[in-house]
Formats: structure tokens, sequence, C-alpha cells
């Protein structure tokens, strides 16, 4: 039996509704654990509300915010997949699909005409970033993340010397200047790069990495934690009134460098981070490979 | 700012109601609330300053800067299932003359508003409330009928004016009071200056 365009669009499409209306479960833990440890009462009352507001989505299956984004779908596809510009329709259709059924909203507008497609759809989007990689399965992240969000992706071109000096002073000033703008506690996906294009996608797909996971470099984990101590000290809080969860994670990746470039990628998600990962096999079977929070008939929980 | 103190309030709102209120107080509203973001505030800008009147009269309502995401239900009514608000620093431009213009007394949206916007809310007597951003279940549960949506064929779904009956809708947190008091405003200056004892612990050279 052959995968079908269809079983792909079967199974992209479940991983939005999942993404849209419940939380991954890595994120919902750090979001609890915030709560039960703070003490600021406008910062504890703001994930009190963030809870329950994650605790309705997911029990009426209705997206967790009304921003539901731009979608965005990273293949790591492997070269004897049978499908491929098939992958590229399904994950259109899905998307249409489920703006349709009222899990993302229209959200995708030409910029020049101002016209708004309706269904998520047009020129790039969904954004469709492709790696090819051995073996035949098909491996899946989808990712949405809401304008406000976007606000803090900031580029960093930095002479080699002062590179990570201007690294970590880029991540602490990128925070405090859009302050509550991203809807924190947010993600910071960090990258150094060769090209600015790099170092803003590498920074973008290390959101999709779960929260409390280490970068397997020793050095690199440490510059991980280290950076999420210093934001979490900064006393900015949820939603900017204070307290002491600011930043969710840090997340850092890179590629290799040009010796006279050093391209720093800075990305910010928004608490209300909305992924899914899946494999689909060369059969068309395919599991979830991300866990989310899950409704048990008496509420939601992991 | 130890502990919130906590206000439910009525729609139409009056100055008394706005004037009690401090900013760092947590407001839960019930009655009226009309939402625009920036297209409903230019097309609502548009008529008022052609001498026009909008289809819906704000004086003492809640403006709410919010794009929800709503379906049609078997009745043919329309049901909100997500609503959270949006970033109201860009409104900033012309929202000291809605205030004016309009006469609402209470702004919702997320992330702050600017001077020029404190200063309307001092003169006119109104307040500038924070929802929890992404929080658009948590909204759409406090919205219990939509008795009309405007616009919605010129300007789509998210930047029409649509307007919600709520019950207690919060939790709103005051960020601006009728004082003109800005709680970002002291409050990121406090992180600004926090930011750089940071900066002294991961080693960086210190600014300026």
């Amino acid at each position: 039996m052959g995968i079908t365009e269809q079983d792909l669009v079967g199974a992209f499409y479940e991983m939005i509704r999942t993404a849209a209306t419940s939380i991954p479960e890595d994120v919902y833990r750090a979001l609890k654990e915030g709560y039960e440890r703070e003490t600021n009462p406008l910062a504890k009352k703001q994930l009190e509300a963030i809870l329950k507001d994650i605790d309705i989505a997911c029990t009426r299956k209705v997206p967790i915010c009304q921003d539901t984004g731009t979608p965005y779908f990273f293949f790591e596809m492997g070269e004897n997949f049978p499908l491929r510009l098939g992958a590229v329709n399904a994950a259109r259709e899905a998307v249409r699909k489920a703006t349709k059924d009222g899990y993302l909203r229209p959200n995708a507008v030409d910029p020049f005409y101002k016209k708004n497609s309706g269904d998520n759809t047009g020129r790039y989007i969904p954004w469709i970033h492709v790696d090819i990689v051995e073996g035949s399965d098909l491996k899946v992240w989808f990712m949405t993340k809401g304008g406000g969000s976007e606000f803090p992706a900031t580029l960093i071109m930095s002479e080699p010397i002062l590179g990570f000096e201007k690294l970590k002073s880029g991540v602490i000033d990128t925070i405090v200047k859009y302050g509550p703008l991203p809807c924190p506690p947010v993600i910071v996906g960090v990258s150094v790069a060769a090209g600015a294009d790099i170092a803003l996608t590498l920074a973008k797909k290390s959101l999709l990495r779960p929260v409390g996971e280490r970068n397997p470099d020793p050095n690199i984990a440490k510059l991980e934690v280290e950076l999420l101590n210093a934001i979490n000290k900064l006393g900015l809080g949820p939603h900017g009134f204070g307290g002491g969860l600011t930043a969710l994670d840090v997340k850092i990746d890179y590629s290799y460098r040009h010796p006279a470039t050093f391209a720093i990628g800075i990305v910010t998600s928004c608490w209300a981070t909305r992924r899914a990962s899946a494999v689909v096999h060369s059969d068309g079977s395919w599991e979830m490979t991300s866990k989310h929070i899950r409704y048990t008939g008496s509420g939601c929980m992991i | 700012m130890s502990s919130a103190r906590e206000f439910h309030l009525r729609t139409p709102l009056r100055d008394e109601d706005v004037d009690k209120l401090r900013i760092g107080d947590v407001v839960y509203l019930t009655g009226t609330v009309v939402t625009a973001r920036d297209e409903a505030h230019e097309l609502a800008l548009e008529v008022l300053r052609g001498g026009g009147s909008l289809p819906v009269d704000l004086r003492g309502l809640a403006l709410y800067h919010c794009g929800p995401v709503a379906v049609k239900d078997v009745s043919g009514s329309w049901k909100i299932i997500a609503a959270g608000p949006t970033t109201s620093m860009r409104m900033e431009p012309v929202e000291p003359e809605f205030i004016e213009r309009t006469g609402v007394k209470m702004i919702i949206g997320k992330g702050g508003m600017g001077r020029g916007t404190a200063e309307a809310m001092k003169k006119h007597k109104a307040v500038y409330a924070v929802f929890t951003g992404g929080a658009g279940a948590l909204a759409a549960e406090a919205i219990k009928r939509v008795p009309a949506v405007y616009w919605l064929d010129k300007l789509g779904m998210a930047e029409a004016m649509w307007v919600f009956e709520v019950e207690e809708f919060g939790p709103l947190t005051v960020a601006i009071d009728s004082t003109g008091a800005n709680l970002y405003e002291q409050r990121l200056a406090e992180v600004a200056e926090k930011a750089k004892e940071v900066k002294r612990e991961l080693g960086l050279p210190a600014e300026e």
C-alpha cells in the first residue's frame, strides 16, 4: 500500500489542530512550575489566567490564542520518501482545511494589495523549509507563531572578535527592548551562523526543541543556562508585570561561519508556544512525536 | 504593589468608576465591549472627522484591541471561539483622537500604550487595561453574546468592529489610569536598570 497525498493531509491536519488547541507538555510543565513558584501577585494572576486559558482551549478544542499566527512547516525529508511535491501540496491543503474548521484564523495578507486570501495560504505561505536527509521517512515539525512574538526578531552582524559578547548583550537588550510585546514568559531561540538568513532560520528552528532539553554540546548548553538565568533576573515577568519568570528556556544552534562573519539570530516564541512534530513512514503510517496535554474527561493534564 | 486591588465594573462606565482605578488594580468587566484594530480605528476616525456617526455609540463603553476567531453556529449567530488582545501600541498614533471623539472610558489591549494615550486618558477620564496576552480561549469564555458586527465585508474577520456582551471579563490589569500614570513606563525603567547589573554579571562592558 503506497502513501497518498490524502494520508499526508490527514496527518498534517491533526498536527495543526493539536498545535493550535493544546500546549506541548514541556511548555505546560514549565508554566505550571512557574505559577507555583511565583510570589508577585500580578505575575501570579497572569500565570493563573494563562493556565486557565490552556485548560479551556484543550477541553473545548478551540485555539489557545486568537492570533493563530503564520504557519511554518519544517521537513526533514528522507531521500527515499515517496512524496515530495505531494508533501508540499498536502501542507497547503491541511492549512486550508484547518482554517475552514476554525483552528487557524485567516492571517495571510498580500502586502501590496492588502488582500487576505482567507485560508492562510499565499505566496510562500505556509512557509515550508525542507532539508533532505538519508532514509525513507518524512519528519515534520509544524509551528505557528503570532504576530506579537515576531516583533523581537533580531539580526546582529557582529565582528567575529566581539561575537559572543554581542550575542549575550544582544539577547538581554532584545528582551529589555520589547518588554511585554512578545507575551512573556517567552522561549528564546538564538543562533550563530555564516549569513543573516541562516542565522534567523536556525534561531527559529531552535524554538522547536522541548523546554528543558539542553544542547548536546556542553559549552553551548552552559551558555543556554547562563542566558536563561540572566533573562530571568531582569524581573520583567509574565506580561511585563514583574516576577521571576520571563523566559521558559533559551535554545542555541549554529552553522559553521565564514572567517569574516558572525551572524547572530535572536527569535522569541510567546508563552503560547504552538508546535507539533511527527514522523510519517513511506507506507503512510505516522505517529506524533511531540507530547501535548490531553483532555481526560475531567480536565486537561499531562 | 504588594497586593492587587480587585474591582468588578459594569458598562456604561462613569467618570467615578474610572477615577477610583489606579495602575496595578485588577478589573473584571461586565457589559458591552467593542473591538477595533488598526483598520477599524482608521475607518472610524474617517467617519467621525467627516461629521458622521459610528454604527455603535461608544460613550462609556470599553474598546478592545482584538481580532477574534469567530464561527457561525447552526442558528446563524456568531460564536467567538478565541479573542485575546492584540498589541495596543500599533494604535497609539490615533488613540488620543479616538478617545476624544468617541468617549470610550476603557481601552483594553496588551503590551502598553504611550504618552499621547496617557495624556488623553487624563484629560477625558479613561483607563487602559491589559488582558492576558494569548489567552484567547479564556476571553471567549467571558463573551456571552455577539449582538452585532460591523464592517465585516469591508475589513474581514480580524479587523471588523465586533460588539461583545461580556460577563466578568478579565483579569484586566490597569496599566494607565486617569491620572495619566503608566505602569509599563515605570516597570520597564526598573527592568532597564536591572539589565545593567545583569550585564555586569555576564562580564559585558558597561554601556555609554
